[in-house]
């Protein structure tokens, strides 16, 4: 039963074994890309079903008990993460169909897909902090390869930053482990969780703050996000919805995971100091959205906005925050992937997704204005649609925080709330630029329009989040359930703590 | 010695980042490559140094004593490396090609990828 916890991770390995035997052939890669993607996404909702009724799932590779093998374990958060990538994964293999081409197909976009999922999936699954890297890498290598792929000028510009900053922070990552270990002698998560405490403060300290610049650059939080507004716009459509989904969520993972079940000892310097940061994050990054003129542009800098969000409930730290901030990582890879596919379709409208040579696009696809003013309205957090309840849940939070007499909680909830208005500006500003206006003079002339299957293949998965989205605004209620359950393990680590390593008295011998 | 490794890996650190700093492209290279040698020297250092004591289990015995060499940092050191010689194959293939395309290794040279 158990051995179920190995499959998201083996699943895409095994695909993009056979994508590799058929490596000249396009029909038989897309169609294993598809299923491959699909089996994901059921088998992590399986898992989800598991985790929820029987508690946490761990399982010890090779037979080599915990603390000392490497422990494979599923909470409510990593299922739900699980979930999100089956999902995202889904929606991106559908979407790839129409818009990678041929020269991308050859050098191989299909199976660096199923290793970035591989890759993705590992690290939400893994149980030892020393395996979360090789996960990291596995899934940056991936990305350093999507992004580049295709070989145009802006992407090897965008992909240098990109390479830098990220190696920069796996060394810092690494040096955090190596560190760790020598201080504590443990690597697994949970036996770390047990040691931690026998060391002293400032040593402690020190950790956590390598950790969370590590985290920091991969989540792109303000000082560190640089990368991300650089290297988001230039890669196909596809891998732009993948890295907006997933990548940057990745890192906010690793941070609730480390900062629930590690560094807990001295909450109101680290957690103070994450709320600062978080705070920071959603100003900048909005700040820097207004300045843009270019569709992608723009939704990028809202991603760094948006992770100031996610990042405000770990930093506001009670289980309803924790449990907010988790919906809001769900709510926002749905959302922000979508308006990235979107932003695809735009693009193959009109040819290009500057603002200032776009126009009338409403005339042009009413549909397509409805999809994108759906996944707007939810990003600004407007009722009925998704992002309201995140940011509800997220405020109440805050509102409880800060009855306890800590003022931070009220000032970031008056940030966010200001940041979600700002929010708010630039998505009217992407809908009267490229959907209301008239037709400017500059604009391009119109490319061929699409075929039909093309269409239906790219507006699929355009429909199939915007459902998830809306259905989410409608009923949040068995997620918002869902996420608490999981915000409860997270801050109750003893749970955690007893599937890796099993009851006390038995680890006690060991 | 460990006040040695210390210095070795501050060292090794410094460089790095002072490379990575320059305009040239293929000290960006040298310096990310610095910067994972210094890394993989810190977690040694970090697992703690002993000298002339393998951890083998002696022959005869079933356990072994203290102290010996900690195994598992030099497994993550070895895992480590294999790590960073991909991803620096990888860079100096990017770089290269970013060569070939941009006929440059100035890093002053390449736009901003947004204009």
């Amino acid at each position: 039963m158990n051995s179920l916890l190995i499959l998201p991770i083996v699943i895409p390995m095994i695909t993009a074994a056979l994508m590799l035997l058929a490596y000249r052939r396009a029909m038989p890669q897309r169609l294993m890309g598809l299923i491959g993607s699909v089996i994901q996404l059921i088998i992590a909702f399986v898992l989800l079903g598991l985790v929820y009724q029987n508690g946490i799932q761990a399982i010890q590779i090779g037979g080599w008990q915990a603390p000392f093998g490497i422990t494979i374990v599923a909470d409510i958060l990593s299922a739900l993460m699980l979930c999100l990538s089956g999902v995202i994964g889904v929606a991106s293999a559908l979407y790839s169909l129409a818009d990678i081409d041929r020269e991308r197909r050859v050098y191989g976009f299909y199976p660096l897909m199923q290793i970035l999922l591989m890759g993705v999936n590992g690290a939400f699954l893994t149980g030892d902090i020393f395996n979360l890297y090789v996960w990291f890498e596995v899934m940056l290598i991936a990305s350093f390869v999507l992004l580049v792929l295709g070989n145009e000028r802006r992407q090897m510009e965008g992909a240098i930053k990109y390479l830098t900053l990220n190696l920069i922070s796996s060394a810092i990552f690494l040096s955090a482990v190596g560190i760790l270990y020598g201080s504590v002698h443990a690597l697994n998560m949970a036996d770390l969780a047990q040691k931690l405490p026998t060391v002293p403060q400032p040593m402690i300290i020190t950790l956590a703050m390598l950790f969370l610049v590590a985290f920091g650059i991969k989540a792109a939080v303000f000082p560190l996000f640089f990368w991300l507004p650089d290297s988001y716009h230039t890669p196909p459509t596809t891998v732009t919805a993948l890295f907006a989904g997933l990548l940057t969520k990745v890192g906010v993972y690793s941070m609730f995971r480390v900062f629930t079940l590690l560094f807990v000892e001295n909450v109101d310097y680290t957690h103070g100091l994450i709320m600062i940061i978080a705070g920071f994050t959603m100003v900048i990054g909005v700040l820097g959205a207004m300045a843009q003129m270019e569709i992608r542009r723009v939704l990028a800098f809202h991603s760094v906005s948006q992770v100031g969000y996610m990042v405000m409930g770990l930093g506001l730290f009670s289980i309803a925050s924790i449990a907010g901030g988790i919906f809001f990582v769900l709510h926002h890879s749905l959302v922000k992937s979508n308006l990235f596919l979107i932003s695809g379709i735009v693009q193959q409208h009109a040819g290009t997704t500057e603002l200032k040579k776009l126009g009338n696009q409403i005339a042009r696809d009413p549909l397509l204005a409805a999809l994108f003013l759906v996944s707007a309205l939810s990003l600004a957090g407007l009722p009925p649609l998704s992002g309201f309840w995140a940011k509800l849940a997220l405020v109440q939070a805050g509102f409880e925080v800060g009855g306890t007499g800590s003022y931070g909680g009220y000032i970031i909830i008056g940030v966010s709330l200001a940041v979600g208005l700002c929010t708010l500006i630039s998505m009217t500003k992407i809908w009267n630029e490229a959907f209301w206006k008239p037709l400017p003079d500059t604009a391009l002339p119109p490319p061929p329009p699409m075929t039909l299957a093309r269409k239906v293949l790219m507006f699929t998965p355009v429909f199939f989040l915007t459902a998830l989205i809306v259905a989410l605004g409608l009923m949040p209620d068995p997620l918002l359930h869902l996420v608490n359950e999981a915000a409860n393990q997270l801050m109750n680590k003893g749970q955690y703590i007893r599937a890796v390593l099993g009851e006390p008295h038995e680890s006690a011998g060991s | 010695m460990n006040l040695l490794m210390a210095i070795v890996v501050g060292v090794l650190y410094a460089t790095g980042l002072f490379m990575i700093l320059r305009r040239s492209i293929v000290k960006l290279v040298f310096g990310l490559s610095l910067l994972s040698h210094g890394t993989n020297l810190l977690i040694f250092t970090a697992g703690g140094l002993t000298r002339g004591r393998p951890s083998l289990i002696p022959e005869g015995q079933l356990t072994i004593e203290q102290p010996y060499a900690d195994p598992i940092s030099q497994a993550l050191i070895l895992t480590a490396i294999v790590i960073s010689f991909a991803v620096l194959a990888f860079s100096v293939v990017l770089l290269y090609r970013v060569y070939q395309t941009i006929g440059t290794e100035d890093m002053d040279k390449l736009r901003a990828p947004d204009s």
